[in-house]
């Protein structure tokens, strides 16, 4: 049923990937090309059309301007949270991006926000899950770090609506992590999950107890992962090109990824290679190489591996846990197939890692798990449910600019804080709020969420009114507000101006123009697929006519035969694929007898079974193999 | 925090509370309908009542969180994902007030100071917060030392500002941090003891419950006790955190 058609969706820094519950297993949708794994690479072709993943990795390195990679570590972020990220990589802001305003990617002369830029690559993803299902999809759980923050979860929601899905849960990553993980097990303990992924880093603890995954802790840092490395090898490969050959390639965007590429290549190769040789090709025929020994390379990145170690502690603190207490650690991410974050997980959490599952893949499929628990559940999700928690203290700005915090970080969601505001002035109708999030004490040290401003406060003398203001962090970890003047029984009204993120009506305007497209690509790859079946069952048509069969029909079975093929080729010349497919049923009902006859006569042909509805389709044998080998990043 | 004016002792237990489900019309109790699974509006009361509990405070923890799981299998979003949506707000509703509420009850500190909190008693503000918010108003925190401890903690700040300045000078000095984690760890036992005292005043509470409507003045005198308790339970507990934090620095 399509209503149950839920995907789960890992929208990571480096891939991204598309899952769902088939029968009792979660597996993969495989993309056009095949493939599991979908670069989180959008690029513009020659004709400014939007172009996503391996194709528009190459882009990359021919057309750097036209490209952009590693969006993830712009959502929900504003300009000046991203002054490092700037320095690494090469997001190109609008000329004309105003302080305050979302950020703007230029792309060749367009300009694209992080959530429009995630929504291209959730739309492909929903076109290789509609090629896979042969019809619409338009619900989705997508997961997000743990440790995101309320906009960088907004900002994927925006994303969501944007690309044409329902958003119906943000899921935590490593948690998801867990669900596929224990979908097998079903066993209770305490499971660690250390997630090192392309931009992000995770640890999350959870209790799993009878179905319950409880999660106990999580902490995290939303900028660490194996681009940290990539960029400290792009950097010595760029000191050691300056060095030796007096060339500065730091603003030469082709050369800047090229280098990348083998780099990245470089890094893989060492998680089981005792060296590596890199060999690059520079602007000018000259060639960059160079030898790295593991050795080398494990001491060089041991800096942003030992980043990891700070959360964890953390982690451990919080849950009131010590090493020995937890009973299994669990690898999620790319970033832990590097042997030394292996050996450092075991060293901190003093036992052998788990690695049994993909770990490019179980966030996926740990989404789609979610999913058909979401949908209502099946015999291999039955009792599970997950209660997770929010990673950030909620707190609000009180005078003198501290922080009040009124949520703490670890509390299982949904979660509420009731507080109670009044005016100093007499007369007053409005009271401004300032929500924060974050641990630190002072307002000014917190992420600003947004400030709130209370009105229809009915006049009082100061201090009498007396409003209640109800905080919400629902169970996708965003926040909502509610307010109410006790005294007069009147619902204030909240002006929301979220600090950072877009805005309900800016998020309206992009979903119609990408939304209006995605329903003419489905109408066109439907036109496409239906012409495809009129050849078919035509030239089926054809060999049945010379058949020894069409002589058995009578005249009026002919002459009905004639009709209907008359009318699916003149219908087949217009663009109705609907139609095409109506008058395709007709012809096979028609052409049934025709088909027994011919069977009867022990005559092959393909005129039966080739109704190809979209049923069918659902429950066919397209699915792919759920542990299809992690494509190169 | 809610400011509920509700009366704790002799407040029903909320499953004796029947209404009838709004969607089959059978008489339930309290969250969900027994009959045909559907989440109810909620209703406003207090931690205690939502459970059905007693407002007691010696409470049995792994009960507790059976019937935290329990309900969460009833009340999640997750699993009323496909409700319609004013149900599906009720849902969201539901599991937030049950997320909070076995949160509060499960932890000793914070449920007693939930009940008092019902009981319309305030606990002085120690919190790290307020301390920073008394420093940046440069207003003077009110913050009333336990006098039996006067002489000791005095003694101990002087021993913290000269760890930091050692620490400042690059410079350890073994034997003072020696002395400092001997005196943290009687710190230590001395809040463990605490603790040990309001198990005592719990049970006094307890009783009063039992024995139903209590007199007021006994009410207050019980409440008094632990207000004490809490607050120079509260002041130990941070100067702790202030010798671990100077002793990691």
């Amino acid at each position: 049923m399509a209503s149950d058609r839920i995907v789960g969706i890992d929208l990571g820094t480096t891939n991204s990937l598309v899952a769902f519950m088939q029968g009792e297993t979660p597996v993969v949708i495989p993309g056009d090309d095949g493939l599991n794994l979908l670069p989180s690479v959008v690029a513009l072709d020659a004709n400014n059309q939007p172009v996503v993943g391996n194709a528009a990795r190459n882009s990359l390195i021919e057309t750097p301007e036209r490209a952009v990679y590693s969006i993830k570590r712009l959502m929900g972020r504003g300009v000046e949270d991203i002054q490092e990220e700037l320095k690494l990589f090469p997001f190109r802001l609008a000329d004309d991006m105003q302080a305050g305003e979302v950020l703007r990617i230029t792309l060749g002369d367009k300009t694209f926000t992080p959530p429009e830029i995630s929504a291209l690559i959730l739309r492909q993803l929903k076109r290789s899950a509609e090629r896979f299902f042969g019809g619409p999809v338009t619900k989705a759980v997508i997961t997000v770090p743990a440790y995101f923050n309320d906009a960088q979860r907004q900002a994927t929601k925006d994303a969501g609506r944007i690309a044409g899905l329902e958003v119906l849960r943000l899921v935590n990553e490593p948690t998801a992590a867990s669900l596929a993980y224990g979908l097998d097990k079903k066993q209770n303990g305490i499971v660690a999950v250390y997630d090192l992924g392309g931009g992000t880093f995770d640890i999350s603890i959870l209790k799993l107890h009878d179905g319950i995954f409880e999660v106990i802790a999580t902490n995290g840092d939303t900028h660490l992962g194996g681009d940290d490395i990539d960029n400290l090898l792009i950097n010595i490969a760029l000191d050691d090109v300056r060095g030796d050959l007096g060339l500065d390639l730091r603003r030469n965007a082709e050369a800047v990824q090229a280098i990348r590429k083998a780099v990245i290549e470089a890094k893989i190769a060492l998680s089981s290679q005792p060296s590596v040789k890199l060999d690059i090709e520079l602007p000018g025929g000259q060639h960059y190489r160079r030898e790295i020994a593991r050795e080398q390379y494990e001491e060089l990145i041991q800096p942003v591996i030992d980043r990891t170690v700070g959360p964890c502690k953390q982690a451990m603190k919080d849950a009131g846990l010590k090493p020995e207490q937890i009973d299994e650690v669990v690898l999620v991410g790319g970033s832990t197939r590097i042997p030394k974050v292996r050996a450092l997980v075991k060293e901190l959490f003093r036992r052998e890692p788990h690695t049994d599952l993909n770990p490019d893949e179980v966030v996926a499929l740990g989404a789609a798990v979610q999913a058909n628990i979401l949908g209502g559940g099946s015999e291999a999700t039955e009792n599970m449910l997950l209660l997770d928690v929010t990673p950030l203290s909620l707190g609000i700005e009180v005078a003198g600019g501290v922080t009040d915090k009124i949520i703490l970080r670890n509390s299982t969601i949904p979660a509420s804080a009731t507080q109670f505001y009044t005016t100093q002035i007499d007369g007053q109708t409005n009271v401004a709020i300032h929500v924060l999030q974050g641990e630190r004490e002072l307002a000014k040290d917190c992420r600003s969420l947004a400030r709130f401003d209370l009105k229809g406060i009915p006049p009082m003398a100061a201090g009498i009114p007396r409003v209640e203001v109800k905080f919400l962090i629902d169970a996708n970890g965003i926040l909502h507000v509610s307010a109410r003047e006790q005294r007069s029984g009147k619902e204030a009204e909240i002006q929301v101006q979220p600090s950072y993120g877009l805005s309900d009506e800016q998020v309206e305007g992009m979903i119609l123009d990408s939304f209006d497209n995605a329903e003419e690509d489905f109408r066109q790859r439907q036109l496409i697929e239906a012409r495809a079946e009129t050849s078919t069952i035509l030239t089926a048509l054809e060999k049945g006519k010379k058949s020894a069969a069409w002589g058995q029909l009578t005249t009026d079975e002919k002459k009905q035969i004639a009709k209907m093929e008359k009318a699916l080729v003149a219908v087949n010349a217009e663009e109705d694929y609907q139609a095409i497919r109506k008058a395709i049923d007709a012809l096979n009902q028609g052409t049934m007898r025709l088909a027994e006859l011919m069977m009867d006569t022990a005559v092959s042909s393909a005129l039966k079974g080739k109704n190809m509805n979209e049923t069918d389709l659902g429950e066919g044998p397209t699915a792919p193999h759920p542990m299809a080998k992690a494509e190169f990043e | 925090m809610t400011k509920s004016a509700l009366t704790v002792i002799g407040a029903k237990p909320l499953s004796e509370d029947t209404h009838s489900c709004w969607s089959c019309g059978s008489m339930r109790a309290a969250h969900f309908c027994e009959s045909c699974g559907k989440v109810q509006p909620p209703v406003p009361v207090d931690y205690f009542s939502f459970f059905g509990l007693p407002p007691k405070l010696d409470v049995d923890v792994p009960a507790l969180e059976k019937s935290f799981y329990e309900l969460s299998r009833r009340l999640h979003p997750d699993l009323n994902a496909r409700a319609g949506s004013q149900e599906q707000e009720w849902s969201l509703e539901q599991s937030s007030l049950l997320n909070d509420a076995y949160r509060t009850l499960r932890d000793p500190i914070k449920r007693t100071e939930y009940l008092l909190h019902l009981e319309g008693v305030e606990l002085e503000e120690q919190s790290k917060s307020a301390t920073e918010q008394a420093r940046a108003t440069g207003v003077m925190k009110k913050q009333i030392v336990p006098p039996d401890l006067l002489e000791e903690v005095f003694e101990l700040n002087m021993q913290l500002e000269e760890l930091r300045m050692n620490k400042k000078m690059g410079e350890g000095d073994p034997a003072l941090i020696a002395e400092i984690g001997k005196q943290k760890l009687s710190l230590e036992a001395k809040h463990e003891a605490l603790l040990q005292e309001l198990r005592t005043y719990w049970k006094s509470w307890d009783d009063l419950v039992d024995r139903g409507h209590a007199p007021t003045e006994e009410r207050m005198q019980t409440t008094k006790k632990m207000v004490d308790v809490l607050n120079r339970r509260n002041y130990i507990r941070n100067l702790v955190r202030d010798v671990s934090t100077a002793l990691e620095e």
